[in-house]
């Protein structure tokens, strides 16, 4: 199964090197999102220092909602969606392999949003190993359920407005617990980040299994 | 598992049975009450007026519709319960082409082969059956014509060795030369004991590749000329 | 020797129906025009003031019964689901889809009711550091996601299975969160529970258990007849599938002269006898 789902991710990532859509695209609208952030606050520097945290969660979180209607779309175009039901793949080494695809993608993104924020921001990274921990562990969390919810969103008479709706609440507790990890890594905030961190964990861990259960209920068209 | 009929001239169990069936899209009941049965080996070719329901027809030989009504067996296996196994057994090809734009007419290939489990070695042949392994294997199909990405869509079904071709319409978008390489796929196919079945408008090319007609219309079977063997039940 | 039969469509069944009413939603809403009036009575008037709070507590005779009331039915929502997945029965599924509806409604209270609680407690009307307000403004949030998904056109079975998973996904990460970050971070204007402590002296306790079972008592009333309303709605669009597969079989009479045109080894006397 593991080999299988190795072909998906595989597979999504080559199409998305050679389509480059999120590095041509996406990735400067995420720059965009920190830019419009630092006008819109005009602040000094200890309050952009502060809210760092949560600027860059909430770009992630719209970032992720593109990347998911981008993989989405792509199974959408030529309905190969039927030909993977078709195929001998199991949904649940489909979902592991279009999760760990998108992991990978937005783990890309945040690195430049990260460079982005250090430098925007002028934040100090007090801890680095929270933070890097604390991105893959909510990163991984973000592409599973986006994953799930992306294929509720390649269906028929679904309008792509209806996966922010869908998403976004569900990735609250990701985007809070993130927020404070980070928070304690800028050593901005006395919260205990690796305590939120085991939160994210548990994110990551849950949605990862009802991926892996509720993929293929929800790949069914009929 | 369906047990097979006693039939007395000897035939094995039949590849399709379907008795009554109706099937939904949303409410729409696009199959009424189809039947039908379909013996290993022959070459059916399914007719009728557009939205008679032909592509619904194959839809659910795949195993990817629902029965709402009646019962339906394919390849030995229930309608009802077991469609995830007559998938890996069939080969659909409908449509939409299912292929990735952005990746070449091989690595579809490729990556369809091993998502089917199938011998990736069969996939130069394959692409070589239907014209593509010289100038197009290596180029993406955002590029292709419709009749060239068609041809795809029929390699990546070849390399499975289906038990069942369920084939929607293969000669359109296609020149001369491709629908040449679809008969002799068909025929290929027939030969080494495959069930075909086809839709098709084209009636005097495939007449003289098929066995057998079925009308459809209504969602209902409304016409059969009897297979080349025993008698058609078919109520 | 037969292969599994799916259940055939129900045919036409010519009841006639006036309302979702029966004698047990009649005899709730007695219970509810009793009580409500009872309730507001002993809430407002008749239950002491407290310490603390003095007559802002009240407000919590009806906060907390709806709140406790709101995760009754998003739990019903995310069971009803997992029943519907396991079983298949249309019941299960219009039951969650009737508490998840009936949960936004009282979640929404919930959050209005609180909101205006905690304005002469905390000084504010909103406070973002408080575990239960986020939570319940992100359930309500999932759970309005969960009714517009529903109402997307489609196939209903297949629509349904999905919603299932939605509500499943919601409903069970609430107490996930919940729980871990009252674990790890005091954080939280909410009082602690006061009545599993058992300091509450007795006219508190009783009417606490009044508004319980009004409010209880009211979501009773609505589940059912919006579960009524959903069945029936559902069982008109199924009727409908007879005249359709009429209307279908009918194509077949023309359809058959369009594709043939003319000699047709007939199989059109199947056409009237289903």
């Amino acid at each position: 199964m593991l080999r299988d789902a190795l072909l998906v991710a595989a597979k999504d990532l080559r199409v998305e090197w050679r389509s480059r859509v999120l590095i041509n695209q996406v990735a400067p609208f995420t720059l965009l999102i920190v830019v419009l952030f630092g006008f819109a606050l005009d602040a000094d520097t200890a309050t952009l220092r502060d809210t760092a945290p949560g600027l860059f969660w909430v770009a992630v979180m719209l970032v992720a909602v593109l990347a998911v209607q981008r993989g989405a779309a792509i199974e959408a175009a030529d309905d190969t969606q039927q030909r993977m039901l078709l195929s001998d793949l199991d949904p649940a080494a489909v979902f592991l392999g279009k999760a760990a695809g998108l992991f990978v993608q937005l783990l890309v993104l945040e690195v430049m949003l990260t460079a982005a924020v250090v430098v925007l921001f002028d934040v100090s990274v007090g801890e680095p190993l929270l933070m890097v921990a604390s991105s893959v562990v909510a990163t991984i969390a973000i592409a599973s359920a986006g994953t799930l919810y992306g294929v509720l969103a390649v269906g028929l008479g679904v309008r792509e407005t209806l996966l922010p709706i869908l998403l976004l609440p569900v990735l609250a507790p990701v985007l809070i617990s993130a927020t404070r990890t980070f928070g304690d890594a800028f050593d901005r905030v006395d919260a205990d980040g690796w305590a939120w961190l085991g939160l994210l964990g548990t994110f990551a861990v849950i949605y990862v299994m009802i991926g892996m259960l509720a993929y293929g209920v929800l790949l069914e068209e009929s | 598992m369906v047990e097979p009929f006693p039939v007395p001239s000897g035939f094995m169990a039949a590849t399709i049975e379907l008795s009554g069936v109706v099937t939904l899209l949303g409410r729409f009941p696009a199959l009424a009450g189809a039947d039908l049965k379909v013996q290993a080996g022959e070459v059916v070719l399914i007719q009728g007026p557009n939205g008679a329901g032909k592509t619904t027809l194959l839809r659910l030989c795949a195993g990817l519709l629902r029965i709402e009504a009646g019962t339906g067996s394919v390849l030995g296996h229930d309608l009802v319960e077991e469609r995830v196994t007559i998938r890996r057994r069939v080969g659909l090809l409908g449509h939409a082409t299912g292929l990735y734009d952005d990746l070449t007419v091989e690595e579809n290939v490729r990556f369809w082969a091993r998502a089917s489990h199938a011998d990736v070695d069969g996939v130069a042949a394959a692409l070589d059956h239907l014209g593509l392994a010289t100038r197009l294997h290596d180029v993406q199909v955002r590029k292709l014509s419709a009749g060239q990405r068609r041809r795809t869509a029929l390699a990546t079904l070849l390399v499975r060795r289906p038990e069942l071709w369920l084939l929607d319409e293969p000669h359109a978008t296609l020149d001369q030369e491709g629908r040449d390489q679809v008969d002799n796929l068909i025929a290929n196919a027939a030969q080494a004991g495959a069930t075909v079945m086809l839709a098709s408008h084209e009636l005097e090319r495939v007449s003289r590749l098929t066995h057998r007609t079925v009308t459809v219309a209504g969602g209902l079977v409304v016409g059969d000329t009897g297979s080349r063997g025993g008698d058609v039940d078919a109520s | 020797m037969s292969a599994t039969a799916a259940p055939a469509p129900e045919t036409d069944s010519p009841t006639i129906v006036t309302g979702t009413s029966s004698r047990g939603t009649r005899a709730l809403a007695f219970i509810i025009a009793v009580g409500v009036p009872t309730l507001l009575a002993f809430a407002f008037f008749i239950s002491p003031e407290d310490d603390v709070q003095r007559d802002a507590v009240r407000l919590l005779y009806i906060h907390v019964p709806i709140a406790i009331m709101t995760y009754v039915a998003f739990s019903l929502t995310a069971f009803g689901g997992i029943m519907f997945l396991y079983k298949g029965s249309r019941w299960w599924d219009t039951t969650a889809y009737a508490a998840g509806e009936i949960g936004v409604v009282l979640c929404g209270l919930t959050l209005i009711t609180g909101s205006i609680w905690g304005r002469p407690t905390w000084g504010t009307w909103w406070e973002w550091s408080d575990v239960r307000l986020v939570t319940s403004l992100m359930l309500f949030l999932v759970f309005v996601g969960y009714l517009a998904f529903r109402r997307i056109p489609g196939d209903p079975t297949v629509r349904a299975r999905r919603a299932a998973v939605l509500g499943l996904i919601g409903a069970m990460q609430i107490p996930i969160v919940r729980f871990s970050v009252e674990w790890w971070e005091n954080n939280t204007l909410h009082q602690s529970s006061s009545v599993l402590y058992g300091k509450l002296e007795n006219m508190t306790l009783f009417t606490w258990f009044l508004g319980q079972i009004v409010v209880g008592a009211i979501f009773l009333y609505l589940l059912i007849h919006r579960f009524r309303v959903a069945w029936m709605e559902e069982e008109i669009e199924t009727h409908g599938l007879v005249g359709a597969l009429e209307e279908r079989r009918a194509e077949a009479l023309v359809g058959v002269e369009q594709a043939v045109g003319g000699t047709v080894e007939g199989r059109i006397s199947a056409v009237k006898d289903v």
